[in-house]
């Protein structure tokens, strides 16, 4: 079957206008992050770039004073976010895929119960609960502390329930060939279930990843100081409240550079992703 | 290489009884199949030995030790499953060692263990390879491998030819019974394809419901099928069975058509008792005197040919013919048996009247 030509443009014109409206605003983030202060302070940015690219984003990374206020600097912010988000990505995936191994492999008295609890759990977002998690995490002393960051998000149950439903996937005849092989719980879980989950670790460390990086709320009720000041809440505490001009310049360079990371892990692991899929294990 | 008892073996999934009470010693060496129709509890039984079901009732030893509370990996037993079950992400090689790397067996012996049973299969040139890059019967002999490189002492095997296509499967059978000749290793094999049975096994059980129809060679299973069920499990096409009853003088059996086939023993102390009546296909030839059936059906398979014939009362009659057919349907037949080809059952319960 040969698809007309007009058959065969329409969906092109779609993607198109689509990437177009999704590209136009980082473009301008990324011309605004090249011009000085001035231009953009006019309302007049070009849609080409400027000369002041490299001052910039220097300025940014170091957190030098912008021509009116001071910020931290860009490399603590990121470092800050970087721990979180992988904290929460590793943290979530490891606790998941255990209690989903528990749920889905072994038959233990309350079993369905804990299944239950964990997953009313999704009823329950970060900011139900956020008061009493608040006070929880001061009572530990965890303000201002990676641990503080990370903890309270990671439990997960919709990584558990993806887990699970995977797990129960696996055929009950290679558990039991493993149970004749004589592989115990742990070798079971570490020789066969683990290599097995690899493609969904892989993807959902992704999406837990960019859900780590993206934290607003909480970063911003558990840190008061700036040198744990994560690049989310970071960017939002630099656009002032009206009173002062803002330095666009420096904060549109700090919101590309805040960008960079879930971009680098989205392109990094989609490799992964790919490889998965034509290795064909499963 | 050991024996296996199976000791009034019972099986209860809450209030339903999958194994009502199982007898039956397998000699060092022997390959014992179960052979039943789906749903009769042969994979239970099979996973009973294997230490993947408890047992509800009755004692299993393995090579004189009852191993009833013991783990799977303890009972020195190795299991072939019909989907295979191999580790997906492993090569060929790694899903053989997979159990001697666990018992701390030495690299190297790893290595010969694996090497001689890729050889005996001729998997030698997949070693490297994952299953999925190989072909539904070379699946099947890597787990066939895994079960060898462990030299337990039984094999255990559920359906393990089922997913593979007819050709392979009778492939495959041969090679089954060439390894397990050679091993000498007490085999289990669970299966509800008669012609497995009838070439694998040196003595076969067999089950239906739970319970043990019968136990006995592939010939004595055939020749004096125990019951009603095995008749018509065991044969192909299936056993004919005629309602019948002994005349007056225990010499002979009545049917209902009016005819009277004279038995090989006369029976006098059974003389007026309802029967059945077996007769297999492949007993029947054409005479001059016996039953008078019309042709329905000719089926021509080549070396030989089977008549689906009707008798006068409705019964259906189907005869085995050696050879390309001699007759067409609407013709009329005349068929008899030899006197020794005849099985009688109880009319109720459907065990073999002896004699
Ligand atoms: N886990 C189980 N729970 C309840 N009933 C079961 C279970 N496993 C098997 N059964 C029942 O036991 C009977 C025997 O099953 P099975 O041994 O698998 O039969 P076969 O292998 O001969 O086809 C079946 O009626 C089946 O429904
Ligand atoms: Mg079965």
């Amino acid at each position: 079957m040969k698809p007309t030509r007009f058959i065969d443009l329409v969906p092109h014109i779609v993607l198109i206008v689509g990437v177009l409206i999704f590209a136009y605003p980082i473009y301008v983030t990324l011309i605004g992050s090249t011009w000085d202060s001035g231009t953009i302070g006019r309302g007049g940015l070009p849609l080409w770039p400027g000369g002041q690219g490299a001052a910039n984003y220097a300025q940014a990374w170091a957190g030098e004073a912008g021509d009116r206020a001071m910020y931290t600097p860009v490399r603590t912010m990121m470092l800050n976010s970087l721990v979180m988000a992988l904290s929460i990505a590793l943290g979530k995936i490891a606790i998941s895929i255990l209690s989903a191994y528990a749920v889905a492999f072994f038959r233990f008295p309350l079993r369905m119960a804990f299944f239950w609890l964990i997953f009313i759990t999704l009823m329950l977002p970060v900011e139900v609960r956020i008061i009493p998690t608040y006070k929880v995490v001061a009572d530990l002393g965890l303000i201002n502390t990676y641990a503080g960051l990370a903890i309270p998000l990671i439990a997960s149950a919709t990584a558990t329930l993806l887990f699970r439903q995977f797990f129960l996937t696996i055929p009950d005849e290679l558990l039991e060939a493993a149970k004749i092989d004589g592989a115990g719980p742990v070798r079971f879980f570490v020789d066969v279930v683990l290599p097995l989950s690899r493609t969904n670790i892989a993807a959902l460390f992704v999406i837990l990843f960019i859900y780590g990086w993206n934290q607003y709320l909480w970063p911003l009720l558990v840190t008061s100081s700036g040198d744990m000041e994560t690049i989310v809440t970071g960017i939002t505490k630099m656009i002032g409240t009206g009173e002062s001009a803002n330095d666009w310049h420096i904060i549109m360079a700090t919101t590309v550079l805040a960008m960079l990371p879930p971009v680098a892990v989205v392109v990094f692991m989609q490799r992964w992703f790919v490889k998965g899929l034509v290795d064909s294990e499963k | 290489m050991a024996t296996v008892e199976i000791r009034n073996v019972r099986k209860s999934y809450g209030p339903v009884e999958a194994i009502k009470g199982i007898d039956i010693a397998i000699q060092d060496g022997e390959f014992l199949v179960l052979l039943g129709p789906s749903g009769c509890g042969k994979s239970t039984l099979l996973r009973m030995v294997a230490g993947l079901e408890g047992i509800t009732g009755g004692e299993i030893a393995i090579g004189g030790r009852v191993v009833n509370h013991l783990d799977p990996k303890d009972r020195d037993i190795a299991m072939v499953f019909q989907n295979y079950a191999l580790y997906p992400h492993m090569t060929v090689f790694d899903n053989m060692a997979y159990g001697l790397k666990i018992r701390g067996i030495p690299k190297a012996e790893i290595r010969a263990r694996v090497d001689r049973a890729a050889e005996i299969l001729e998997l030698g040139r997949f070693l490297d390879r994952r299953p999925s890059q190989l072909s539904g019967g070379q699946r099947q002999r890597v787990a066939m491998g895994r079960a060898i490189v462990r030299e337990p002492a039984a094999f255990l095997f559920d359906e393990p030819l089922s997913n593979l296509d007819a050709k392979l499967r009778t492939q495959m059978r041969v090679e089954i019974k060439r390894l397990q000749d050679r091993l000498g290793i007490t085999s289990l094999y669970v299966t509800h394809d008669q012609v497995e049975a009838m070439t694998l096994a040196d003595r076969i059980l067999v089950m239906n419901h739970g319970v043990a129809e019968q136990i006995g060679t592939p010939l004595e299973v055939y020749q004096r099928p125990a019951s009603l069920f095995v008749a018509g499990f065991i044969g192909s096409p299936p056993m004919n069975v005629l309602d019948g009853r002994i005349d007056d003088r225990g010499g002979a059996v009545l049917l209902p058509g009016g005819q009277s086939l004279p038995l090989p023993q006369p029976r006098p102390t059974e003389a007026g008792r309802p029967v059945k009546l077996g007769i297999r296909p492949e007993h029947l030839a054409v005479a001059d005197a016996g039953f008078v059936i019309e042709v329905e059906l000719v089926e021509a398979l080549g070396a030989d040919t089977v008549v689906y014939g009707r008798l006068p009362g409705g019964e259906a009659l189907l005869v085995r013919m050696a050879g390309l057919p001699s007759c067409r349907s609407g013709d009329r037949l005349t068929v008899s048996p030899p006197a020794d080809a005849l099985h009688l059952f109880d009319a109720v319960t459907g065990r073999r009247l002896e004699g």
